[in-house]
């Protein structure tokens, strides 16, 4: 047996016994932030909820008010995000997942997504505040909803793609052997096989791009009053926070919490729900 | 010879059509059922459907292609020129006056830089931490709710960090613990300079910390998937020799995982250079670069959200655009280099497998 | 016991014919000019070590290997008269009129009902009442509808391993194909179910020409009529299962039945 140098061990230990601590008030360290956040959310915001919130539109500096117009040009925002965003994700999610197993061009659009999906998205209010908004002299709802919808794309695009992947070969096989055309196989099997995953990244790409505002800065901006015309700059939750929360109001600022509150809140609940409804996809993870 | 439809075949006698064949070789098993005369016709139906289903699926992936094109052709478009006007001195000068016209990047890409860079430093060493107990020091039945939790993190919309930073943790900070931290590490040679700064709570330095938290879900995770795929036989012949749990994660995971970490670690820092919203509200807006962090700064992002809307002239704009470009290009890069390094560990777990 | 032997080419009007058929995955050459004839109304299986291409042999005769670029096949595989291997070949009608049952149970994620109707729905538009008509007849073909009757609108998914690949072959035959190929349709099923599949088989031959692939050489000899051994790509022997089981003509079907290598 080797000698052992009792005082080297007993070094080993105590560095071992030293960074699993470490790790373990790392996790601290990281749910502390989390616990933080949402307790201030809570504490600051809580006390601003009432019912007028979702009756009256925002004040102006000094008055009472709510949010309403700020919600429901959030609301259409949203649609308009994701009914651009996700036909376009799922479509071409598919045609990498089905015809773009070992081909070149679709490595690199997957790559191409890939990096879309995490770029900066002031960057992407600049690009649609370029084509959208600058040429025709003036914000709008439509601007923003673009804006929006191409944050979605990726998002829904690569779960589309993963969650089809994972359908078996087999099935494939097993529907195209009784003669089902390609394009039937895909829709009416793979389709309805991966339809829990496809679902999720959907409620993934809502939940992102509720919060964004960095894109709409440019594009849907804000609007003091009520307001569904798309072409004109559209009331949003997000925009609203940013230039209640910096004003020197009160007022302004406790809606800014209130508003905080509520949108986080929809977003952590949706996160959840996306990911129970992950678990209950019958392939993989 | 053609098609099988075209004749019947060894047992049969006619020539049909297809039409036929079908409802003879279906009257021929033995059930009553009737067949609609239109199997064929569906036949060509389907080849029509097929193509026009695989060309629409294709022009779709290939928006992707053309969004990113378009998104870079515009940028340069319209910053070209301010990269005309200043010359290579925008990428050197620190000049920004929106009165007499001047505007020059270092101040932003300096302020973006610095602050990604304290992110990292803080959110590396955290993240590991976090992926080390989830994958070796959690309780089976703990993993699930605190990866869930740490997920969290990434899901909370970046203007929350930037309100809590700014109306709660900066004052907190700016009480408590930054006149501590200047008294006691301000004074220390080669780094002190780092730690001075007036106790306001906001500044590069809070900036940086914020980025830092959001940062870690990403990094975390990345971690964590690459940590679970490091083979059993490998920690267990670790363990077998006599290594302690902390020995086996530094002396064999994290050497196996190498590329994998790296790769997270990039995917962090490409998310943090491109943070707007959360930075916006707590960096101060200065245009100024200083060694010290406690300091007001800017990054490329909180100019951009600060000065966009009310750019007047050309120049301006244009140079908040080039401002723009440059920070998709340097996080296009880091994200690429990133993707690269993901796509490396890929294909040896599916080539092992 | 007659040992009265059986060759290909003394099969008068075989329902397949394959004539010199060579297969490619890529540059790899799977098949090498393979010659065979498939009886009408009969079951013939397919022998061999793994790697022999059996399953890729029976893969032809449907051209279900067309889903993968890399794969190719060049000879003829001629069926009632008309070569399948042809450009001009239709293949969702070729799928219709030859089935196929797979390794692995693979339901649609339906109920049993519509997995069923799915196939048919494919070729012809079908009321209820005869649609209902149909599914009970197909589960009936396949012996599950005992087991299903008051399931059929439950999840595919929910039957046991040996229901659910019934509900294949009840899928396979609703949309009344002439040839049914089976590729080790009772390897992932256990002794209970495989016996209760093997049962079918006998049955089924009553309207279809069968053509099954089997790792397990006694599953050949329990259900087979005529057997085809093959080895590395080729076609070694072909009689008529009784004969070569107990009077091989080559030695290396000799030494595989007899279990010299696996």
């Amino acid at each position: 047996m080797i000698k052992h140098d009792g005082g080297r061990y007993l070094f080993r230990r105590a560095l071992n016994v030293f960074n699993l601590t470490m790790s373990m008030a790392a996790t601290v360290f990281g749910l502390f932030w989390l616990g933080w956040l949402l307790w201030t959310l809570v504490s600051h915001g809580i006390s601003s909820i009432n019912i007028e919130l979702f009756t009256a539109d925002t004040p102006p500096p000094g008055a009472q008010g709510g949010m309403a117009n700020a919600m429901i040009g959030s609301l259409m925002l949203t649609a308009v995000g994701v009914l651009i965003g996700t036909p376009v994700g799922l479509m071409a999610g598919t045609w990498l997942a089905e015809y773009g197993r070992e081909n070149r061009l679709a490595s690199v659009i997957r790559f191409v997504n890939d990096i879309l999906l995490s770029a900066p998205s002031i960057v992407i209010g600049v690009f649609v505040y370029g084509i959208a908004v600058a040429p025709f002299g003036h914000f709008s709802g439509w601007s923003g909803g673009l804006s929006l919808a191409i944050i979605m794309l990726p998002v829904v695009l690569r779960t589309t793609e993963d969650m089809m992947r994972l359908v078996p070969d087999q099935m494939r096989e097993a529907a195209a052997a009784l003669g089902a055309p390609r394009w039937k196989v895909t829709v009416h099997i793979v389709y309805r096989a991966s339809l829990a995953g496809m679902l999720t990244g959907v409620i993934l790409g809502i939940a992102r791009i509720s919060g964004e505002t960095a894109p709409l800065l440019f594009t849907a901006l804000n609007n003091q009053f009520h307001s569904t015309d798309m072409s004109q700059p559209m009331a949003n939750l997000p925009v609203m926070i940013f230039q209640f929360a910096m004003s020197p109001y009160e007022g302004w600022q406790h809606l800014a919490w209130a508003a905080a509150l509520m949108i986080t809140a929809a977003i952590l609940v949706l996160s959840i729900l996306a990911r129970l409804l992950l678990r209950t996809n019958s392939f993989g993870k | 010879m053609g098609g099988f439809l075209k004749r019947r075949g060894a047992s049969g006698s006619k020539r049909t059509t297809g039409d036929q064949v079908l409802s003879d070789e279906l009257a021929e098993t033995g059930t009553q059922s009737t067949v609609s005369g239109s199997t064929h016709n569906t036949r060509w139906r389907d080849s029509a459907a097929d193509l026009v289903f695989k060309s629409l699926t294709q022009l779709a992936a290939l928006t992707v292609l053309a969004l990113i094109l378009a998104i870079i052709g515009l940028l340069i478009y319209k910053a070209w020129p301010a990269f005309h006007a200043f010359g290579f001195k925008f990428f050197t000068d620190t000049t920004w006056d929106p009165v007499g016209g001047q505007f020059s990047a270092l101040t932003s890409i300096y302020g973006t830089l610095v602050t990604s860079l304290i992110a990292l430093v803080i959110a590396v060493p955290v993240s590991f931490g976090i992926a080390l107990f989830i994958t070796e020091l959690a309780p089976p039945w703990l993993r699930r709710p605190v990866s869930t939790a740490v997920e969290l993190l990434a899901a909370i919309p970046s203007i929350i960090y930037g309100m809590w930073g700014l109306f709660v943790f900066a004052p907190l900070f700016a009480d408590k613990a930054q006149p501590w931290i200047t008294a006691h590490l301000g004074n220390w040679p080669l780094i002190g300079g780092l730690f001075q700064g007036p106790p306001i709570g906001i500044g590069v330095f809070t900036a940086g910390l914020i980025l830092a938290i959001m940062v870690i879900p990403f990094i975390t995770s990345v971690m964590r998937d690459v940590f679970d795929v490091v083979p059993i036989v490998l920690k267990e012949s670790a363990y077998g020799i006599g290594c302690t749990t902390w020995e086996v994660m530094w002396r064999v995971v994290l050497p196996y995982t190498r590329v994998g970490v790296v790769g997270g670690i990039m995917l962090g820092l490409g998310r943090a250079l491109g943070e707007t919203m959360a930075v916006t509200f707590v960096i101060g807006n200065s245009h100024d670069i200083s060694k010290a962090l406690f300091m007001p700064g800017n990054t490329i992002s909180s100019t951009l959200a600060n000065e966009f809307s009310e750019a007047v002239g050309d120049t301006y704009t244009s140079s908040l655009i080039a401002l723009g470009l440059i920070l998709f290009l340097v996080t296009f890069v880091v994200l690429a280099i990133a993707k690269v390094l993901l796509l490396r560990v890929a294909a040896r777990e599916g080539a092992k497998t | 016991m007659n040992a009265v032997r059986i060759e290909a080419s003394q099969i008068e009007n075989p329902k397949i014919a394959i004539r010199k058929l060579d297969f490619y995955y890529g540059k790899f050459h799977a098949l090498h000019g393979i010659d065979l004839a498939i009886p009408e109304k009969q079951v013939t299986a397919f022998i061999g070590p793994s790697g022999c291409g059996k399953s890729t042999l029976l893969r032809t005769m449907n051209r279900i290997y067309e889903l993968y670029p890399e794969q190719r096949a060049s000879g003829e595989v001629i069926l009632d008269g008309g070569n399948i291997l042809a450009p001009t070949q239709d293949l969702n009608l070729l799928r219709a009129k030859v089935g196929m049952v797979f390794q692995k149970p693979t339901p649609f994620p339906m109920s049993v009902y519509e997995n069923i109707a799915f196939g048919v729905r494919l070729y012809e538009r079908v009321p209820r009442t005869e649609m209902d008509e149909r599914v009970e007849w197909a589960l009936r073909k396949a012996a599950l509808w005992d087991e299903v009757k008051d399931k059929q609108h439950q999840g595919g998914t929910r039957l046991s391993g040996g229901q659910q690949q019934r509900l294949c072959i009840a899928r396979a035959i609703a949309v009344k194909p002439e040839v049914l190929l089976l590729d080790e349709p009772a390897s992932a099923l256990d002794p209970i179910s495989t016996l209760k599949v093997e049962e079918l088989i006998a049955e089924l031959k009553k309207d279809y020409t069968i053509v099954i692939v089997t790792h397990n050489m006694q599953q050949a000899a329990r259900v087979s009529d005529f057997t085809a051994f093959m080895y590395l790509g080729d076609l070694i022997e072909f009689a008529d299962t009784s004969t070569l089981f107990t009077n091989p003509a080559k030695k290396q079907t000799e030494d595989y039945i007899t279990g010299r290598y696996g």
